[in-house]
């Protein structure tokens, strides 16, 4: 479809609708509006955004297929329950300022949603229209309506503080989860200080989502509202290290804590000649390429990264994806994305996976590395594979993946990228007396996010283990209101009587 | 924050040393522990050093480092008064020390640094320090006056013999290991192959040997496991694990193989920088 002959359909519809409205059977016979993006080959080369997002006649049409359902399936699917059919009704309109303002009403961070929330397993999922065409894909685009609303957001709008409650918090991490509780808390009057172990502010939004997928300047926006609403931002500061919770709370006056650090510790598979050089965790990789900004190496960047020819990445989620197309950018010739179960049991999106096999990346499915391979020099030469079948699903309802015997090949590469997930980082169980944790390393909260210690609270992976941004932002919220809630308490205790 | 340059000062040809203010770091820092430094927010490289000293009360640290590449030669041209863009810490975990009885401590070169802190340590734990550093030549023999103050022995070797034995470490530590009352412990700080050779020495006498480990890190935090080394056969991360290890456990082999890793890039990367260094006369000033 030509942008003339978008722009009038668009018109058509709208004089049908002035003039009695638009039926489901219309709504229907609107083709679903792709998003525009950098062309392929194009892309391989540059780390810029691959979907370069919606015109306003894109917003219009897709939200005119929306079918405004009473019961609003779609708001179930959503983490934190934005009103879906009110704010798509406004972008219909062509009045992008209210819908922003309803989003606004649950998500803080709908420009960072807009693009790496899985819509297709929540809000979409449940979508009357994608349900109508049994096809997920077709249901309307929640998400890319988000982004357009969000993206024109130019004016910044600071959230209004309450006047000074004289109550100090400390927020530890600042990813998705940590912002969000940062912004609440100091919503509502607190002191609020927001701590990052890394030089920069962001966490898995700088560090771990290639600016391909989020531009950084997309997460600064957000860091600069939170320090104009007053959140002191402290960097380089590890908490458990530089101070503990301990001393945080006891000499330093803080009489609340959120933490939310991530999982942080890079799960390997346990296999032969891991630690053989060029084989990376996705995390590390992932850090070099987007924080460090390795791709700029030797025009500035000073963190070099693998020149790699042949890269296998293991493991089929969204940070796999991110691992193998970065590999890409970098200039590999093949990058080989290697799965033990097949593309249906992939926790990818369907747009990374599609995005992935674009760009160039091979599949490799029913296949898993049994040990890496490495020359006299503990570089690394090949993987061995073995082949899989699938089996009875497990008890994440995946089909199980079974090794078949004697089944072992090779692939030749210099670079092998282990994306198989984290694990929780021990630090803070180290140095936290007191604090519970379950057997796997995470803290355990109630339903308020609240620790096993008075005035901590928690959320995000280092609480449930590997989730997405949305999840997090959820119990940062969550947690942010149970705070406001304990602090509010707390400060009426103190008062003389 | 940055953190300003209180002193600087050229410990010898390419090894530097400086006070650096970092208040939270000077405070909570214990032997053993080390920071991570970047020179540039947008563009710099992240790197472990160790930190040798600290002055909680003035909240200073101080740092010793050899210049290798391209950040630690940036780092070297820096003055007082200059600041440092990020450090962070301290990072790690501390050294385990105790009264063992007799403990010989091993420096190679640029190793006297980490290991001062942790002989001092020891020493105040009523232990008898029989220090052996050693280096290439006389020139690169640092912060022996220190070791002196607190050692009960001190043994000086250089490759060419132009100061002290002209050995390795691992003669007079195979020495020490022979004698009538054992040591009871030895700490090996230094260069991947000579910690390695000390603990062959060591292990032929059971002597516990603790190294630390000065691998390449991002984060330092246990996020990206680059630094992960082979300990008993099972893959450990430096950072948070440690950064010292049982030197009769670890992959020596495997780990001076990982330090290479980067060879090329790095060479290349210090090149570009000393061309540049030249073209705005900062080799000049570095000289004076």
């Amino acid at each position: 479809m030509t942008d003339k002959e978008r722009q009038e359909l668009l018109q058509r519809l709208l004089e049908k609708q002035k003039d009695g409205g638009l039926k489901p059977a219309d709504r229907y016979e609107i083709p679903p509006q792709d998003m525009p993006e950098q062309d392929p080959v194009e892309r391989a080369r540059n780390v810029n955004e691959v979907a370069t997002g919606y015109t306003e006649t894109h917003a219009r049409l897709e939200a005119l297929r929306c079918l405004q359902c009473k019961t609003a399936p779609c708001i179930k699917g959503c983490p934190v329950k934005i009103k879906i059919q009110d704010f798509i009704a406004a972008v219909s309109e062509g009045d992008f300022k209210k819908a922003l303002t309803i989003i606004k009403e649950n998500s803080l961070l709908p420009a960072v949603c807009g693009r790496v929330c899985p819509q297709e397993v929540q809000c979409q999922q449940t979508c009357t229209v994608g349900l109508k065409f049994k096809d997920p894909t077709k249901a309307v685009s929640i998400g890319r309506l988000e982004r357009f609303v969000a993206d024109l957001d130019q004016e910044e709008i600071i959230p209004t503080v309450a006047p000074n409650t004289g109550m100090k918090v400390a927020i530890i991490g600042s990813g998705p989860g940590g912002i969000v509780a940062a912004a609440d808390t100091r919503r509502a009057g607190h002191d609020v200080t927001l701590f990052e172990a890394f030089h920069k502010t962001g966490g898995v939004l700088v560090y771990g989502i290639p600016e391909f997928r989020l531009p950084k300047s997309i997460v600064q926006k957000e860091i600069d509202v939170l320090t104009k609403m007053g959140v002191k931002i402290v960097c380089n500061f590890v908490v458990g290290r530089t101070r503990t919770i301990e001393q945080l709370m006891k000499e330093d006056g803080f009489d609340a804590v959120y933490i939310g650090v991530g999982a942080g510790l890079p799960r390997f598979m346990g296999i032969e000649g891991e630690s053989l050089v060029g084989v990376y965790s996705a995390n590390e990789y992932l850090t070099r390429a987007n924080l460090m900004k390795a791709y700029d190496f030797g025009s500035g960047a000073d963190t070099p990264i693998a020149r790699s020819q042949k890269v296998a990445v293991t493991g089929g989620g969204n940070v796999a994806m991110d691992s193998a197309r970065t590999a890409v950018r970098l200039g590999a010739e093949k990058v080989y994305l290697v799965y033990r179960r097949t593309e249906k049991e992939m926790p990818a999106r369907i747009e990374e996976v599609h995005h992935a096999k674009q760009e160039g990346v091979e599949f490799h499915i029913l296949q898993s590395p049994k040990r890496v391979i490495g020359d006299e020099n503990s570089h690394v030469t090949a993987i061995e594979c073995l082949k899989y079948r699938l089996g009875e699903p497990d008890e994440s309802g995946r089909r199980r993946p079974i090794p078949i015997e004697g089944s072992e090949f090779q692939i030749d590469v210099d670079t092998v990228i282990i994306a198989i997930g984290n694990i929780a980082n021990p630090l803070i169980r180290q140095t936290t007396p007191g604090l519970e944790f379950n057997k796997w390393g995470n803290i355990v909260v109630d339903e308020n996010c609240k620790t096993s210690l008075e005035g901590v609270y928690a959320g995000g992976d280092i609480v449930s283990g590997a989730a997405t941004v949305i999840l997090a932002m959820g119990q940062g919220r969550i947690a942010a209101s149970a705070m406001n809630k304990y602090l509010a308490e707390k400060s009426d205790c103190n008062k003389p009587c | 924050m940055p953190h300003k340059i209180v002193s600087k000062r050229r410990l010898s040809e390419d090894v530097f040393t400086a006070e650096i203010e970092a208040r939270l770091v000077a405070q909570a820092r214990k032997p053993g522990q080390f920071v991570i430094v970047s020179l540039n927010n947008e563009y710099g490289e992240r790197i472990p050093l160790t930190i040798a000293d600290a002055e909680p009360k003035r909240g200073t640290i101080r740092l010793i480092w050899q210049r290798v590449g391209k950040t630690t030669a940036e780092l070297a041209d820096m003055q007082a008064g200059d600041e440092i863009a990020n450090v962070t810490g301290p990072l790690g975990k501390p050294t385990h020390v105790e009264n063992f009885g007799t403990v010989v401590c091993v420096g190679g070169g640029i190793g006297n640094a980490p290991l001062l802190p942790i002989a001092k340590a020891l020493k105040k734990a009523g232990n008898k320090i029989i220090s052996i550093l050693g280096a290439r030549n006389k020139e690169l023999i640092i912060l022996e006056d220190e070791f002196a103050a607190i050692c009960d022995e001190l043994i000086i070797t250089t490759d060419d013999g132009s100061y002290g034995r002209k050995a390795l470490v691992t003669e007079p530590l195979e020495e020490v290991c022979r004698r009538d009352n054992k040591p009871d412990q030895v700490v090996a700080i230094g260069p991947a192959i000579m910690m390695k050779f000390c603990c062959e020495v060591t292990k032929k006498f059971n002597i516990p040997t603790q190294v630390s480990l000065n691998t390449i890190m991002v984060d330092g935090t246990g996020m990206c496991g680059g630094c992960r080394v082979e300990i008993d056969g099972q893959a450990k991360f430096v950072c948070v694990d440690s950064p010292e290890f049982d030197g009769h456990k670890v992959n020596f082999d495997l780990m001076i193989k990982r330090l290479n890793a980067y060879k090329d890039q790095e060479q290349e990367a210090y090149e570009q920088y000393n061309e540049h260094r030249c073209k705005i006369g900062l080799d000049k000033r570095n000289a004076e």
